[in-house]
């Protein structure tokens, strides 16, 4: 049913990583990498991935400072060429400041070079570096995005493109090279926040990679309701759509040391992205099976992404955990728990017969 | 500890002349405190447009971040059309909706009528509560009758702020030992 986005239900649900290529100052020791070595550890973090056998990774652009992935096609070439099975894909592609028929023949190119593992996940971006850098107005962040996309879709599914808008040059019988290895690529939308993002999304028919980053699991059910319910509405089958949830997760030995270890890097992320830290009240609850933020030892993280597929029913989830700083060592732990432990059991446990 | 004062009106002198008396309270009564007073019609502020706090810069960077780096904010504001100037309301704009969490809030408003005594409560104090500030409950009122010549001349003010000073300053030490307490039961 999901063969158009590569997705086989029968192997359960998918596990991989993602990067938002923050580049932060490490808090335990003050410490920063350089750029370069920033940019090189997520290239050895997709190799180990690869190696481990997790389905995906993907590292996706902020333009402004506390970022290194501004380039982030230019990355995913270089993992493309270094992996062998994993699935790259963005996470995400600030398209409202893009041009689609770019982000296209990155892509298409990207699925080239990786013999077919590429996938676009398109977002509006919730940081306002890309729009001040490439003079695009805040404002008009809805009908930027909608419009973008809409040529994005458009793209892929036509050989030839007649297209006009506002935001970009029109296209008469235009064709795009060069083409995706099997015709397409798999397009995903990024939603965050509250369900309305969800309802275009199921609207629109397209999938949707939803951010789940802490707080209760419940109050994300109610997008992924909307999310179908809208697709069905307006003429999809949503079962034919994945669903992607993400969130930031650390995970060690015993609950203890995962809390104790991660408290400073979510707290650096927060205080230095958002401008004010994770109150420890909060992070405390993410001790509940009910509470989404997933850190723990990999059982409670077993607990929790089955808890959550009964509640979303996800095709994938995809794992953030180099956020705030965490030194590459412990990323490379991560990587190593979240394969051999806990995908092989949330794998058996969701695995469609 | 850090104790930042706003003068929260870029209009007329009172709100300034009551919170320049309130902050020289602090540094007289608590001379080690960290004591800043931001009054707004120094500096040149924009409008929020939404995006975080620290992705603004000069003047607006710099009062946000201030106010956001303080233990005590003590807000003076007068009374303009029966609720606070939109000043004030643009900082509280600029900052994150949890931007007071673990912070003690205290008031000092000027009003040129005894018919604002409860301006703050309907107007004020629900935008801190939103805001997660812990709240100085009383407030100092100062009126218009309260001045002679850009001073308070009113015994009953200058005891009142001296109080407020006071509990600011005890009521942040009380947020310092819950949040110890609840930290303590924490093993992260």
């Amino acid at each position: 049913m999901m063969e158009q986005y590569r997705i086989k239900p029968e192997n359960g649900i998918e596990i991989g990583i993602y990067s938002i290529g923050d580049y932060l100052n490490d808090p335990m020791t003050g410490h920063q990498i350089s750029e370069q070595q920033r940019i090189q550890e997520l290239i050895e973090a997709a190799k180990l991935a690869d190696d481990a056998g997790l389905d995906v990774f993907a590292v996706g652009e902020s333009h402004q400072p506390k970022f290194a992935t501004q380039a982030h096609t230019v990355i995913l070439g270089a993992i493309a060429q270094a992996t062998k099975n994993i699935k790259i894909a963005s996470s995400a592609t600030v398209l409202s400041t893009a041009d689609p028929v770019r982000v296209y023949e990155d892509f298409a190119t990207l699925d080239l070079i990786s013999n077919g593992r590429a996938e676009i996940v398109a977002g509006r971006g919730s940081r306002l570096g890309a729009y001040e850098l490439f003079g695009y107005d805040v404002r008009d962040y809805e009908e930027l995005f909608e419009e973008k996309m809409d040529l994005l879709l458009q793209i892929n599914e036509e050989k030839q493109i007649t297209w006009s808008g506002q935001y970009r040059p029109s296209l008469n019988n235009a064709q795009i090279f060069p083409q995706p290895l099997n015709g397409k690529l798999p397009i995903w939308r990024a939603v965050g926040g509250p369900p309305a993002s969800a309802i275009k999304a199921g609207r629109a028919g397209v999938p949707m990679m939803l951010t789940t980053l802490g707080g209760p699991a419940m109050a994300f059910k109610t997008s992924v309701d909307m999310y179908r319910a809208m697709a069905h509405e307006y003429g999809h089958d949503p079962a034919t759509l994945p669903i992607s949830t993400t969130s930031l997760l650390y995970t060690a030995e015993d609950s203890q040391t995962a809390m104790r270890e991660f408290y400073p890097y979510i707290n650096n992320t927060m205080l230095q992205l958002r401008g004010s830290g994770y109150p420890k009240a909060q992070f405390a609850e993410s001790k509940s099976v009910r509470d989404a933020l997933m850190v723990g030892s990999p059982q409670q993280i077993i607990e929790k992404l089955l808890y959550q597929y009964e509640l979303y029913g996800q095709q994938r989830f995809l794992a953030q955990i180099d956020a705030g700083g965490v030194p590459f060592e412990k990323i490379a732990k991560n990587i190593e728990l979240l394969a051999t432990e806990i995908m092989p059991a949330v794998k058996k446990a969701t695995a469609q017969k | 500890m850090k104790i930042v004062g706003i003068a929260g009106s870029i209009v007329g002198s009172k709100t300034k002349i009551a919170m320049e008396y309130t902050m020289d309270k602090v540094r007289e009564k608590y001379p080690n405190a960290e004591v800043e007073l931001i009054d707004l019609g120094a500096y040149n502020i924009v409008y929020s447009d939404g995006r975080n706090y620290i992705d603004y810069d000069g003047d607006t960077k710099y009062v946000t971040e201030t106010i956001m780096a303080a233990d005590a904010l003590i807000i003076g504001t007068p009374t303009f059309q029966a609720s606070i100037p939109g000043t004030l309301k643009n900082i509280f704009d600029l900052l994150p909706e949890n931007a007071f969490r673990e912070k003690v809030v205290s008031m000092v408003v000027t009003a040129g009528t005894s018919k604002h005594f409860l301006m703050v409560e309907q107007q004020l104090k629900p935008i801190l509560a939103y805001m997660k500030a812990t709240i100085v409950p009383t407030y100092v009122f100062v009126e218009e009758q309260d001045f002679h010549r850009k001073e308070i001349v009113n015994d009953d003010v200058h005891f009142r702020i001296n109080r407020l000073v006071d509990d600011t300053v005890q009521m942040m030490d009380v947020v310092n030992m819950i949040r110890e307490a609840k930290e303590a039961a924490y093993d992260f």
